[in-house]
């Protein structure tokens, strides 16, 4: 079965980022594939590569790159909500005129046509919000 | 067309649990996340007891477990994430309720 | 763009301006709409409070949410539902909206839910 999962809800403020994070593995390792993984609304911080939780505690940006990359999983970040909340890859930044830029590796922008074009092609739309 | 109805919100956080409940359709289930575990709490068990016998009611253990929660609600089965994943294909879709 | 379609529905369950959640889900309404996929849009608990006239937005810096739902029309987006609870719960009469919006009960909204391949949820 294909799924999708969109993410509304920020790491370390909320669970839903962690949830979804155990869902996805679930998800993998019972032979079914994820189409996208959607960041939206405050979900787009999971994107940040500049979170720097501590030593114990879960690394959520790059427990998902990781997952990504094992699965090669794609990773959408909604351009709109993160730009807005300082989440920029390099063309952006450029575009804005900012000093730098901080969307995680195994993660790119996008506009919110993927979280749609996620939904006609999947069987099962999982949510995680707040 | 069958729903699994995902909460993750106590019944006092959000009328995520009562507006779930109240739209539910026969052949549905519900599944209680992360805060949402908290309404498989003995007291809360007044919620659950006007629900047709067609509705299956689940919990995410490791959601309770962390939580200190033990001696649920009976009604409510305990399951893991590869459970949650088999309620989601079983079901014809999830609705997300916070 | 895929030949595909699949049913979605969205359901709005809070009030706007505290939060993002009303125009992010208008947002997705917009973007369904522009990939011509069938698409309802249920208005439920304080969602319904979107619904009231007479924004004056800017006052807090934001954006007009009321002008936004008044254009979905517009967009092809005419399939608009209100829950009738949360509606007389607050106070607000039907004739107050400006919408073109259906009066649901529960059973209205679970049968509306019943009917989608995909729910998405603000």
């Amino acid at each position: 079965m294909i799924f999708s999962i969109v993410i509304t809800g920020a790491p370390y403020s909320s669970q839903a980022s962690a949830s979804a994070l155990q869902f996805s593995r679930s998800v993998l390792k019972l032979g079914h594939s994820i189409h996208r993984v959607f960041f939206y609304a405050d979900g787009v911080h999971s994107g940040s590569a500049l979170a720097a939780p501590p030593q114990d505690e879960t690394n959520i940006p790059l427990e998902w790159a990781a997952l990504a990359r094992e699965h090669q999983l794609d990773l959408v970040v909604c351009i709109a909500a993160a730009v807005r909340r300082g989440v920029l890859d390099e063309g952006e930044a450029r575009r804005y005129e900012k000093s730098g830029h901080n969307l995680a590796s195994g993660f790119t922008l996008s506009g919110l046509g993927q979280l749609v074009e996620a939904g006609i092609v999947s069987d099962r739309v999982v949510t995680f919000g707040v | 067309m069958t729903t699994l109805h995902l909460i993750n919100k106590t019944p006092s956080e959000s009328t995520a649990l009562g507006d779930s409940l109240a739209t539910l359709s026969e052949g549905d289930a519900l599944l209680l996340i992360e805060n949402g575990v908290y309404a498989a709490m003995p007291a809360y068990a007044e919620h659950f007891t006007r629900l047709p016998r067609t509705i299956q009611c689940y919990l995410l253990n490791n959601d309770a477990l962390a939580r200190g929660l033990n001696d649920l609600n009976p009604d409510f089965a305990a399951i893991d994430y590869d459970g949650f994943v088999e309620l989601s294909c079983r079901y014809s879709k999830v609705v997300s309720w916070f | 763009m895929s030949d595909t379609k699949k049913s979605f529905l969205i359901i709005n369950r809070k009030a706007p301006y505290g939060s993002s959640a009303a125009r992010d889900a208008l947002d997705v309404a917009l973007t369904i709409s522009v990939f011509e996929q069938p698409l309802s849009l249920l208005f439920m608990d304080d969602a319904v409070l979107q619904l009231l006239p007479d924004h004056q937005a800017t006052l807090i810096g934001q954006k007009n949410l009321s002008a936004n739902l008044s254009m979905l029309e517009m967009y092809d987006i005419d399939q608009l539902y209100v829950c009738q609870q949360a509606l007389s719960l607050r106070g607000i009469r039907p004739d107050d909206i400006t919408l073109n919006i259906t009066l649901l009960d529960s059973q209205g909204i679970a049968s509306l839910i019943k009917q989608q391949d995909h729910v998405l949820s603000f």
